[in-house]
């Protein structure tokens, strides 16, 4: 076992004695949370609207008042003036302005007839986030537009009432959760994955192989160290992260607690898988290679950007054996949902069998000669 | 199985098991004997059923062009690659069976600098003294009498990184003996060093010898090296032992125990049958710029006929001058002049870090 804490020391060493490496693994996580969370969280704002109006009606002036009133209040939109329908199309299809409202002519006249009014919208739909913000405030303007001036005795709409289980959640606070399993992700790449193909091709390794240490003290030795430096990875990018996006819950300790728990397995589950995959290569090149293609491939699909249901079915399939999925997953129902352990159990069991699991096959392949 | 041919000496006949063992030649215990053996690569056989012994407290050198399989011979006797078949018994352990026992009485310098730049020399030696499990109370007096041995003591608290070439050998050197090994191995100790910080090592490695009793076994490209240091040398061509024994005996071993070497004021390409046929004369080697070297077993005669010849021929000579054969006629006598490339495994390697001392 003393081996074994001689490799462990020598890391750890290396490790505080360098920064880089720590700077290096909060650096994209914390430039992904600020830059990502603030760009992904807001809404649409100050949008140009072309209006058409070729009506000039009661019922017209009443639409340009409404529009008024988003442009002074929400200010999702602010509306500009056309006087044709072609010049407003033509700008919607060359960016000059983001949608545009056709009033036709006898649209009022429509509207007190009750002969099926309606108003042109036209959109970009190339931006399918600008399009259907546009589209979903046109439809409340419309639906106000439709409301009786008197209304019924009884009124027969159904209306849908929603009970928010959790405070609002901006964006940033969402990304939490994938930025820490993102520091920890690049922690162990860097301090376990390039380091130790870099110390194999300098030869530091055949330094050890000379010495009576053994297989398991030198691979177990290898991989506590990388666990120990994507724990202090993790740790540091919750407490900042947590600060950063404004979560309150790193106050409580029995959050705290679960947050430890999922850090030591996340790291344990990493360690391994990138122990399984470096323990036969020899060529520094290939982890960094495979860093980019790794990130995509784990982080994407595991829900910390976007839902996994809404993935096509090979992409889920990669979400349920990703450990990033139960990482990320994890840390969202304890930091920003408050699960308890009952929310997080599940999450743990997967990633610590994953890890010892991946460190079990990775050990017999760990070869004990050059 | 074949042995391989070594031309001269001693050692070279199959192993006994008691020699194995015990003592080998004059009763001298022997702590190195390795009896046909063999490394293959798939079709490629690196080492050919090498045999030799290396008695307790001798500095044993392999030489051998790039390629030849000195590495690899090292590499087999310490562990680090299996052995395909033959054996090797280091300090009276078998490295295929008793592989743990043989890295505990081994010191290994690579041939590499493998010392860690971030750390300090004494951590250095400190990780090392811990993963040979040397308990803490001897650990810090070995630490300080290594770094004594290779002149480092006032380095202890410096950072490896800030070491110059030949200090971080001395720490490399420092380093396989911290646990106090019986038999050390030296793979190109001095390869990359300065003349200076060159005969610095090979002062300290006699001086190493002498105080720790130690046994070496050292692979080089340096013949002056091997002859002032190594008791006995193996010259290993092609996988195959082609030579061993004392320097001395490997110089005697050559025909001609003299070198003239000469060179006339004018090129002509009679000069080499010419010199060839004059007596005592055994070799006549071309080199560049009309340079002719000429093995003889008589200097004096071969120098005072060479004189008379041009004289007569109405040549004058630009330089003379006789010397003893060296190793490196040796070597080249036994390895040929054929240029060897050396394939090696094509991995990217990792280049020096900045700003590191070369």
């Amino acid at each position: 076992m003393n081996r074994m804490f001689a490799i462990i020391e020598r890391e750890m060493r290396k490790f505080f004695r360098s920064p880089v490496l720590m700077i290096m693994s909060m650096m994209l996580p914390l430039v992904q949370l600020i830059i990502l969370g603030n760009a992904f969280g807001g809404k649409i704002r100050n949008a140009r609207v072309a209006v058409v109006d070729y009506d000039h009606g009661p019922q017209a002036v009443k639409v340009q008042e409404a529009f008024d009133a988003v442009a002074a209040n929400i200010a999702t939109f602010k509306t500009v003036s056309y006087d044709d329908e072609t010049t407003a199309r033509e700008d919607v299809r060359t960016g000059k302005v983001d949608a545009a409202v056709i009033i036709p002519a006898q649209y009022s006249r429509r509207v007190y007839a009750q002969d099926a009014p309606s108003i042109g919208f036209v959109v970009d739909n190339s931006d399918q986030f600008m399009s259907s913000s546009l589209e979903g405030e046109m439809q409340s303007l419309v639906d106000a537009l439709n409301q009786p001036v008197i209304q019924t005795r009884v009124v027969k709409n159904i209306a849908l009432e929603t009970v928010e289980l959790y405070p609002y959640i901006e964006y940033m606070q969402f990304l939490l959760s994938g930025s820490i399993a993102l520091a920890m992700y690049i922690s162990v790449m860097i301090g376990g994955g390039m380091l130790y193909i870099d110390d194999k091709a300098r030869g530091v390794h055949e330094g050890y192989l000379v010495t009576p240490i053994s297989k398991l003290e030198l691979v177990m030795g290898l991989n506590v160290a990388g666990a120990i430096k994507a724990v202090l990875a993790g740790i540091s990018l919750t407490v900042i992260g947590s600060l950063m996006a404004g979560l309150g819950t790193i106050f409580n300790p029995v959050a705290d607690l679960q947050l430890l728990l999922l850090v030591l397995g996340t790291s344990i589950a990493f360690n391994g898988m990138m122990f399984l995959m470096m323990v036969r290569v020899d060529d520094p090149l290939v982890p960094r290679a495979m860093f980019g293609v790794l990130n995509t491939l784990l982080f994407f699909p595991s829900g910390a950007i976007y839902p996994i249901s809404a993935f096509p079915p090979w992409l889920r399939a990669i979400a349920i054996v990703d450990p990033f999925t139960y990482a990320i997953h994890g840390f969202q129902a304890v930091l920003l949902k408050d699960g308890g352990f009952t929310a997080i159990r599940y999450d743990l069991l997967f990633l610590f069998t994953f890890g010892i699991g991946t460190l079990l096959i990775a050990t017999p392949l760990f070869k004990r000669t050059l | 199985m074949m042995m391989s041919a070594a031309k001269p000496v001693q050692n070279t006949k199959p192993l006994t098991a008691p020699a194995i063992n015990g003592n080998g030649k004059n009763g001298v215990p022997v702590a190195i004997a390795v009896e046909n053996i063999v490394k293959r690569y798939g079709d490629f056989e690196a080492v050919k059923g090498v045999s030799f012994q290396v008695a307790e407290g001798e500095i044993f050198g392999l030489l051998g062009p790039n390629g030849a399989g000195k590495s690899t011979l090292i590499r087999m006797m310490t562990t680090l690659i299996p052995v395909t078949s033959g054996k090797a018994i280091v300090g009276g352990h078998d490295v295929s069976k008793d592989s743990d026992d043989v890295r505990r009485m081994i010191g290994v310098i690579p041939q590499a600098l493998t010392s860690d730049p971030d750390l300090t020399v004494e951590e250095n030696l400190s990780i090392y003294a811990k993963l040979y499990s040397v308990p803490r109370a001897q650990r810090a007096k070995n630490i300080t009498e290594v770094l004594e041995a290779v002149d480092l003591i006032k380095w202890r608290d410096a950072q490896t990184k800030t070491l110059s070439g030949g200090m971080r050998r001395r720490l490399e050197i420092a380093r396989g003996l911290v646990h106090d090994p019986r038999i050390f191995f030296l793979d190109e100790p001095t390869t990359g060093l300065d003349p200076v910080s060159r005969i610095a090592v090979w002062e300290m490695l006699n001086n190493l010898k002498k105080t720790r009793h130690l046994t070496m076994l050292l692979t080089t490209h340096y013949m002056e090296e091997a002859d002032r240091l190594c008791d006995r040398i193996a010259i290993v061509d092609h996988g195959n032992l082609v030579a061993l024994g004392t320097p001395v005996e490997l110089k005697q071993s050559v025909p001609g125990s003299n070198v003239v070497e000469v060179q006339f004021n004018r090129e002509d390409p009679e000069w080499q049958s010419r010199l060839q046929a004059l007596p005592n004369v055994t070799e006549v080697q071309s080199q560049s710029a009309g340079v002719y070297r000429v093995l003889t077993s008589n200097g004096s005669q071969t120098t005072t006929q060479l004189v008379e010849m041009a004289a007569s021929l109405g040549e004058q000579l630009t330089s003379l001058s006789v010397q003893n054969t060296s190793l490196d006629d040796v070597f080249v006598h036994y390895t040929g002049r054929q240029l060897r490339d050396e394939q090696v495994k094509s991995v990217f390697m990792m280049p020096p870090r900045p700003g590191a001392q070369p």
